[in-house]
């Protein structure tokens, strides 16, 4: 017997709000299956199962604020015959830490097509209306069903006296930039206050800084996209996550955990991926195994991250296992950036926005596209050593982006 | 399809990436990336769709020519004529 609970999502969070059931009694649930969507400060989130069995009964009603660790479900084991008659053995939560220690890889879940794309605010107010997600028409990305398509379906209800919707609480903050659909700007602040506070005040944080001739890369990915149509294009930022991938393969104290006192290094490289979301806030959701997807696995792995992180429908696991950060500050703006680890991990990678500078190749000076990397990292795990040989495998890599 | 209808065209593709931008409210001449926030996947995906919606690929090298309204109607017009 298996109870499914609210997930640890981060280190900031310690309460989630139960907004869908995706599964009901009865149905066959397998690792990795997305059978709730949980509103948490990052927003809303599909958390999957990570048990194999028949669901017996589901434990927490929509709407109900749950702290983690509260059952939400109960899963029969397959083979396990009848509801069970004693309480049983509480298994070990679905936590984050956990499931670093997973035995085998859990595959990347298929993108459930059956299930109606919807932003999380769209998916609060139909739940108010009382609306199903799944009959009304979206106008999103990917047709996935906004806010506004949920109060044009009430419009067109009769008797719908609901009336206005909850003064939205991002209001206040930024007037025509409420743009993020049913993200809380403000519950969100606070989440990354937290994360960021603990940070800054548990990690002995160490930085370095590398200036990097980029024009390899640029010219590579520029002859690369040539060739190819919009929708084959890679990112530049596909050629950072990879390059650091590969190099935090190879100085394992840059990636893994710190938690109760000792380094538990990843089993794999989960890098995450630091996303901004239109109207404010950041989410960092990780890509699993980075380091085995090739340049174009990992260019479409980030695009739907991306997308899916702007409309709200990212995967527990997605915002649990990352084990570094990267995170890049875009085509034009800063020089640099000076990053703030991500807790429980021991690292982050910033990429400042590349610049056009006069640069000396062999004795000449000439226009070169250059990037400063930087990397922050804990101290409790390793020292600077580690770090500059870290730095310097990432810059290797995008000198030689033909190898990437 | 006349200069209207391409403007148009490229105005309904911006909004679906960026689905908080206000329509009526895009300035003629704002920049996508600098006034309207559009990142480089944002970009991307605006690219694509407007080389599904219009036939239209627009190579790497001519980004600069759509960064605005205006210069992506001027653009695309010539490029469909």
């Amino acid at each position: 017997m298996g109870v499914f609970v609210m997930p640890s999502l981060g280190a900031d969070m310690d309460e989630g709000k139960l907004v869908e059931w995706l599964v009901k009694v009865g149905d066959s649930v397998r690792r990795g299956d997305v059978v709730a969507v949980v509103e948490t400060q990052k927003g809303a989130i599909e958390i999957e199962c990570f048990e194999e069995g028949t669901v017996e009964s589901l434990n927490a009603e929509i709407g109900q604020v749950l702290p983690v660790g509260a059952r939400l479900a109960t899963i029969r084991k397959p083979g396990v015959a009848g509801p069970a008659s004693v309480p049983e053995l509480i298994e070990k939560p679905a936590a984050a830490a956990p499931r670093l220690a997973r035995p085998t890889p859990l595959p990347r879940p298929p993108m459930p097509d059956a299930k109606p794309l919807a932003s999380p605010a769209a998916r609060v107010r139909a739940n108010q209306l009382g609306l199903d997600i799944a009959g009304l028409r979206g106008t999103g990305p990917g047709g996935a069903v906004l806010l506004i398509d949920v109060e044009k379906a009430s419009e067109a209800l009769p008797g719908t006296t609901l009336a206005a919707p909850p003064e939205p609480e991002t209001a206040a903050v930024a007037p025509g930039h409420v743009g993020k659909p049913g993200l809380d700007i403000n519950a969100m602040r606070q989440a990354i206050a937290a994360a960021m506070t603990r940070s800054k005040r548990e990690i002995p944080h160490y930085y370095l800084a590398q200036t990097i001739d980029l024009q390899p890369a640029i010219d590579w990915l520029a002859a690369t996209n040539a060739t190819r149509a919009p929708e084959a294009r890679l990112l530049l930022s596909a050629l950072f996550l990879r390059a650091t991938a590969l190099a935090a393969h190879k100085v394992p104290e840059m990636n893994g955990h710190y938690l109760d006192g000792a380094f538990r290094p990843g089993k794999g490289v989960h890098a995450g991926l630091a996303v901004s979301l239109r109207g404010g806030g950041l989410v960092t959701p990780a890509i699993r195994d980075t380091d085995r997807l090739g340049l174009n696995q990992l260019m479409a792995a980030i695009r739907d991250l991306v997308d899916r992180a702007r409309i709200g429908r990212l995967r527990s696991s997605e915002v649990a296992d990352g084990t570094i950060t990267v995170t890049s500050m875009g085509e034009t703006g800063v020089d640099s950036l000076t990053g703030v680890i991500y807790p429980p991990q021991v690292a982050i990678v910033g990429f400042g926005a590349p610049v056009r500078r006069p640069w000396l190749v062999d004795e000449s000076i000439l226009p070169r596209t250059i990037v400063t990397l930087t990397l922050a990292a804990d101290h409790r795990v390793s020292d600077g050593r580690r770090g500059a040989k870290f730095l310097s495998l990432i810059a290797a890599a995008l000198k030689d982006p033909e190898a990437l | 399809m006349n200069e209207a209808d391409i403007r148009q065209a490229f105005l309904e593709e911006l909004i679906k990436i960026a689905p908080d931008i206000d329509a009526a409210s895009v300035g003629l001449d704002d920049h996508l990336q600098n006034d309207l926030e559009i990142d480089s996947m944002d970009f991307l995906n605006l690219v694509a769709a407007l080389h599904k919606r219009l036939g239209v690929d627009i190579p790497e090298a001519h980004y600069s020519r759509i960064a605005t309204l205006n210069l992506a109607t001027a653009y695309l017009v010539e490029r469909l004529a």
